[in-house]
């Protein structure tokens, strides 16, 4: 920041004190206004924009303290400066108490006064630069992929809206594939703790011993091959959030312990004595059935409730099909762009076919299966032939499905069960093999 | 033909009027000449801080015009202040005719030092340079060497040189 870019308003009834300042941070390219009273500052305030304000305590009307905090409910990243004729402890610590950068009591030194005024440039200009970030931040850790307007997914969002602000443990329910961890990071993004980082641990992937390394951390020697003492994701997590992913896949021991940590807030480090203080907010997810798991005594209790305090359930893509468009245009301007491939959109045959799969593996296996079609699509479209799906269709119906659907699904399921015999799939079907080639043809089936 | 008039304020004798005159000339291309003007000091004598208001005497310079003068540089030899600093060197008119330079905190003897005529009319010169420069419109510049350097310390003086860097030169108006 150029000193032309710093704007200084000066408060003070004395007309040599104003003149004085005022002179001073011009020669030093500052831009400089003055008032002789609270409430001319404050209309200047309106008026233009000011970096730092020099006040004086004592003014007629409204002082010093007063108008302090006036200017911090319009801009409490305005730095003030308190000038005082005494140094009167009682008013000077107030002042700072309610967010004062400093205090001079004059008459300052000259070099005093410059060093002052160099360091609340530099504080504006951190200040500044930290709102720049943070909007930066905002900017990026938006999570652009939950995409879709279903009823369903709409109300998942109500949810994340509702329970992101507060601090609450969230558990996130759904079939593999689903997007719980955008979910949690969507969470995550939304709350206060957004500034601070979102520690992420599969629990599922780790043994317990691992697991316990990673999340508490260990001090040198604690098991044979800890060389070096480690953070673990927990205390990565301070003043974050820590999503424990695959949660209903840990052991008793951890189940205990991790009990004990939310419980407390507190924990040590494998091998070590010293007890760490953290701040973090949990998010889970699971697609087990943990209330299953309780009832069999395979998870405790205590820790289901903890962990359940406000539960999300993601609906599985086959029961939002209505956003499988959307979710396939998207992958596809990603992955063509990723790719520099000049695909743009799908056939409708091409559509036709994902709306009647039933993705049991959900928006990640719609993810894989536009990837996959891009890499081999030769024109702008996706044509049907482009698509490869790495499971059979499966018939899932739901109670929405209309009677063709159902059928639709069922003649598919048939064929996929014969490997495509039309003879076999006519008689397990009870229709003619006439019949069975017809429906094919009109509902486009895979033989 | 007008002039930078230098204007003795209280001062017993005027050492540093030929090197200042010189430097003037260097760095503005003008001439100076010197003039005596009958300013009473006492009015601005403040008896709590036994310092005079320096922006008091600037006033009364200013009152008593000369007919060619395009600045007054007033030289006095006793400590300066305005209300709300503790001292200062010097105070100027931002663009404006005059300015005024205080030699007391120039002096080694201030700090306790033997006296050094040399240095203090470097010193002198400097600084009545420098808030000349404000007086043409000069603001205070960030290149070390440069008289338009700010100087909260007399160190800070003696560090820079007496001349305008480059930058400061192309901003002074055409004279």
């Amino acid at each position: 920041m150029k000193p032309s870019d710093i704007g200084i308003l000066i408060v003070d009834d004395e007309a040599s004190v104003r003149d004085a300042l005022s002179k001073l941070f011009k020669f030093d390219g500052y831009r400089v206004d003055t008032a002789e009273d609270a409430t001319i500052a404050l209309q200047k305030l309106q008026d233009n924009l000011w970096d730092i304000v020099l006040l004086d305590i004592k003014m007629p009307g409204m002082d010093g303290i007063e108008l302090q905090r006036r200017i911090k409910q319009i801009d409490k990243s305005i730095i003030t400066i308190i000038i005082t004729a005494f140094a009167s402890v009682d008013t000077s610590i107030q002042a700072l108490k309610e967010g004062a950068f400093d205090y001079i009591v004059k008459p300052v030194d000259p070099d005093d006064m410059s060093h002052l005024i160099r360091t609340a440039c530099e504080h504006r200009r951190l200040i500044y630069e930290n709102m720049q970030l943070r909007q930066q931040i905002e900017e990026i850790s938006f999570p652009e992929e939950i995409v879709g307007e279903s009823p369903a997914l709409k109300k998942v969002m109500d949810k994340v809206a509702t329970v992101a602000q507060t601090d609450s443990t969230v558990m996130i329910r759904g079939e593999s594939g689903t997007g719980k961890e955008l979910i949690a990071r969507a969470l995550h993004s939304n709350s206060n703790r957004r500034y601070f980082p979102i520690i992420t641990i599969n629990c599922g992937a780790y043994t317990e011993g691992l697991l316990e390394s990673e999340l508490f951390g260990h001090e040198k020697g604690a098991f044979t091959g800890a060389l070096y003492r480690r953070r673990g994701k927990l205390e990565m997590a301070d003043k974050g959030t820590i999503f424990l992913d695959e949660i209903g896949n840990i052991g008793h021991k951890m189940q205990m312990d991790l009990l004990r940590v939310i419980e407390t807030r507190e924990f040590t480090r494998l091998g070590g004595d010293n007890l760490i203080n953290v701040d973090f907010r949990i998010i889970c997810a699971t697609n087990r059935d943990l209330e299953k798991a309780v009832r069999e005594g395979s998870f405790r209790e205590d820790l289901y409730y903890r962990l359940n305090v406000f539960s999300i359930t993601l609906p599985p893509l086959r029961e939002r099909k209505s956003d499988i468009a959307l979710i396939a245009r998207f992958f596809i301007k990603k992955y063509a762009q990723a790719m520099n491939k000049n695909v743009s959109d799908l056939s409708p045959e091409t559509m036709e076919v994902l709306m009647r799969y039933e993705w049991p593996g959900n928006v990640r296996e719609l993810r894989n299966v536009i990837e996959r079609a891009i890499v081999v699509a030769r024109g702008s479209v996706i044509e049907a032939g482009d698509l490869s799906f790495p499971f059979p269709a499966t018939a899932h119906t739901t109670d929405e499905d209309s009677l063709e659907d159902v059928e639709k699904s069922h003649i598919q399921k048939m064929l996929d069960r014969t490997g495509g015999n039309i003879a076999q799939a006519a008689t397990i079907l009870k229709i003619s093999r006439l019949t069975l080639y017809n429906k094919i043809e009109k509902y486009r089936l895979k033989k | 033909m007008s002039y930078i008039y230098l204007v003795p304020i209280a001062t017993k004798s005027v050492f540093w009027l030929e090197p200042l005159a010189a430097g003037i000339f260097r760095e503005f291309g003008m001439h100076a000449k010197c003039a005596k003007c009958s300013i009473e000091i006492s009015p601005a004598f403040d008896p709590l801080r036994q310092q005079y208001n320096s922006s008091y005497l600037l006033g009364e310079l200013l009152a008593q015009p000369l007919a060619d003068a395009d600045k007054v540089l007033g030289i006095a030899e006793v400590d300066l202040f305005i209300p709300i600093l503790t001292f200062v060197f010097g105070e100027a008119q931002l663009d404006g005719p005059g300015a005024i330079v205080s030699m007391h905190r120039l002096n080694n003897t201030f700090y306790g030092m033997p006296e050094n005529n040399t240095l203090l009319v470097q010193r002198i010169v400097k600084e009545s340079i420098h808030e000349l420069g404000h007086t043409f419109g000069l603001l205070h510049c960030s290149s070390p060497g440069c008289v338009l350097n700010t100087s909260t310390y007399v160190e800070d003086i003696d560090q820079k040189s007496d001349a305008l860097c480059r930058q400061c030169q192309k901003q002074l108006p055409a004279m």
